[in-house]
């Protein structure tokens, strides 16, 4: 099986990778500044950290492959995730969420839900969508 | 400020542990023990605990209540979920809701009531031998739980979400008709999939739970129920697993329960997998079978006014017209409704990334969405799904799309496109990976045409699971009795929506709660056993 080359807890440190992917990810509907794509990659984490320990795993032998520098440049075609441009992540994500290999689909549903998730639960995110929050209660 | 009747209750003294403080193993003994605190196991808690009996829950989630529920998704989702709402089936084809807190689903779900459809009733007696499941014989059933739960159709105007479904449809000459709610001085916000705020929302947690507390139940919340321990024909004990403050894994601690009688309500996907882990007799390899979802999917237009579809309460109008365009055992039919709105079930569900995904987005107040719930497990081409365990004990559904259900997406999508137009979309969004926004009907129908129906591309969720302990006469095609008892079991009963052998046709809740009343009226002694055929 393709993920079971991957191997690293999904909780240690992804954080240059799940920025690169945020950014491309979210182009259009976050601001350019760290402060807010910290906010989206803390987001990401603390939703990793909610899930149960098996979908953790699952999660966990992904980003090992997204990390692992051969399996990246193999399976998702980008150099170190630091200097991966805008286009090539694009790319990346453009060739498994399209792909004929629902194991690659599946990786990009991974992705799709976390970096959503992490960022649309953001109050920081709201302005941009015209949602107001949640009401006031009386 | 809102009163909040959990933390009432505790202040009253009920007996409610949570286990994630334990500091030694436990054990304790009780008349029944209930493995869920859901529609089933609420329902059956409250007659049991009125009828005298010693009664225990069980319950993984936590105990939150109104003072918790802040109508923010980040934390309702982790907190009140099965896989904070991202549960997936095997091959991550299909995302499901699943409720994982005191209430189980009610304390999230949409509050839609409907009765048991009569001819889902008919394909029971006919094809299960459930001769007992006439419209007739579970009407009292029915009337007392819509009763206790303040059931009626919504009597405030539908939010415009809602209302454009009605708008659309009656256009095209399709009828709707007002959803009946289990809300009592309801404020309208919209809130209700995170927990409701106010205690508007007659679930389990503010209804049947604190009934049962107040007659001396006892609840432990983060408990997991490992595996029953059989002697002979008979349940012996419950051993649970005291889960560590994460609320994810098991702890150091264990807590046993020893009972006359089991009553398994983790709803479909967990009765089962608890039954799978225990080794109960499974002499026809139907435990965990034909389990159903309601495969759902998703229709998204772009209107000219303001739609909100985060305000308001969300379902109020549905239409049950595309069930009964052909027979129940033909082409798969579908029942329409509509979601709530809120940014993250939003952003997941919108299909694409980066500008794209952003665009729609940002077109949010004006969004409004059609769900159409596939009507499974009436065909010999819709067996549904089945529930396994993973390597660390913890269940995974299985559940294959059959070309079969792949065509009732594709009519689906069609049907609800048709509708969003005639409501005065001006554009209609198949929720596709390889969908874009169309802005004719035509162009959406030749689209929907060429969309290729797989998974991971044509969206897919489902917020009812039903089945995989399937009720019938026939030990060789079904897992329970009609009253719920476990064919080979003598003291083992599941009550909750696994026990459907199809599933429903409409959402589901208030055919748990109807039928567990029987049942756990009948086990209660309460209420006469039904006659033998």
């Amino acid at each position: 099986m393709l993920l079971a080359l991957g191997g690293c807890a999904a909780s240690s440190d992804h954080h240059d990778m799940l920025r690169a992917i945020a950014r491309v990810m979210l182009d259009g509907a976050i601001p350019d500044t760290t402060q807010a794509l910290d906010a989206a990659v803390q987001g990401i984490e603390v939703a990793i950290e909610g899930l149960p320990p098996a979908v953790q795993g699952e999660i966990g032998q992904l980003f090992g492959l997204l990390e692992f520098p051969l399996t990246r440049r193999l399976l998702a075609g980008v150099g170190p995730w630091s200097r991966a441009t805008d286009a090539e992540i694009a790319a990346f994500l453009q060739t498994w969420r399209t792909s004929n290999s629902t194991l690659f689909r599946s990786g990009y549903a991974a992705l799709h839900q976390l970096v959503m998730a992490g960022w649309y639960g953001n109050e920081r995110a709201w302005p941009g969508i015209g949602y107001p929050g949640p009401p006031h209660i009386a | 400020m809102i009163a909040d009747p959990i933390a009432q209750g505790l202040a009253r003294g009920w007996k409610v542990y949570d286990a994630s403080t334990f500091d030694r193993d436990r054990v304790v003994e009780a008349d029944v023990a209930i493995v869920g605190t859901g529609a089933g196991g609420g329902t059956a808690a409250e007659i049991l605990a009125e009828a005298g009996l010693a009664v225990v829950l069980i319950e993984e989630g936590p105990l939150r209540s109104s003072r918790d529920f802040h109508m923010l998704e980040r934390e309702a989702y982790p907190q009140l979920y099965q896989e904070s709402a991202g549960r997936r089936t095997k091959d991550k084809g299909i995302v499901i809701l699943q409720g994982r807190s005191v209430g189980g689903s009610t304390t999230v779900n949409w509050t839609s009531s409907f009765r048991t459809p009569s001819e889902t009733l008919n394909y029971w007696r006919e094809h299960f031998g459930l001769n007992d499941y006439t419209e007739d014989k579970l009407a009292p059933w029915f009337a007392r739980m819509e009763h206790r739960l303040s059931m009626h159709p919504w009597d405030e105007p539908p939010n415009p979400n809602n209302e454009a479904l009605a708008r659309g449809a009656h256009a095209l000459g399709i009828p709707t008709a007002v959803i009946p709610r289990n809300v009592r001085g309801c404020y309208n916000l919209g809130y209700c999939g995170m927990g409701c705020p106010t205690n508007a929302k007659q679930s389990m947690l503010v209804t049947t739970i604190p009934a049962a507390l107040d007659r001396g139940a006892r609840l432990f919340t983060r408990t997991r129920a490992q595996r029953f321990h059989l002697e002979g024909d008979r349940v012996a004990t419950l051993e649970c697993s005291a889960l560590d403050t994460s609320g994810l894994r098991p702890g150091p601690y264990t807590l046993r329960v020893r009972a006359r009688t089991f009553i398994a309500a983790g709803g479909a996907i967990n009765s089962p997998a608890l039954l799978l882990r225990s080794g109960a007799p499974n002499p026809y390899g139907m435990l965990g079978k034909r389990t159903f979802l309601h495969p759902t999917v998703v229709s998204a237009a772009i209107m000219p006014d303001v739609v909100a579809g985060y305000s308001g309460a969300p379902q109020s109008i549905y239409s049950d017209h595309f069930l009964h365009t052909q027979p129940l055992d033909g082409a798969i039919g579908y029942k329409l409704e509509v979601p709530p709105l809120h940014p993250i079930l939003l952003a997941t569900t919108t299909p694409g990334f980066g500008t794209v995904h952003a665009q729609l987005m940002a077109q949010m107040p004006h969004l409004q969405v059609i769900i159409a719930l596939m009507r499974d497990g009436f065909h010999t081409q819709s067996t549904g799904g089945s529930v396994g365990l993973r390597d660390d004990g913890t269940p995974l559904l299985d559940y294959p799309i059959s070309p079969f259900v792949w065509d009732g997406a594709r009519r689906a999508l069609k049907s609800m496109a048709q509708i969003q137009f005639a409501a005065g979309a001006h554009t209609v969004l198949p929720v596709h990976e390889a969908a874009m926004p169309a802005h004719s009907l035509d162009e959406a129908l030749r689209q929907i045409d060429a969309l290729p129906m797989e998974i991971l591309r044509m969206t897919v969720v489902s917020a009812h699971v039903m089945g995989g302990c399937a009720m019938g006469s026939d030990p060789h095609t079904s897992v329970i009795e009609g009253n719920g008892r476990y064919h080979q079991l003598e003291n083992l009963y599941v009550f909750d929506g696994s026990s459907f052998p199809t599933s429903i046709g409409a959402n589901p809740q208030l055919s748990i709660y109807g039928m567990v009343s029987r049942n756990a009226s009948r086990l209660a002694g309460l209420a006469p056993a039904p006659a033998k055929p």
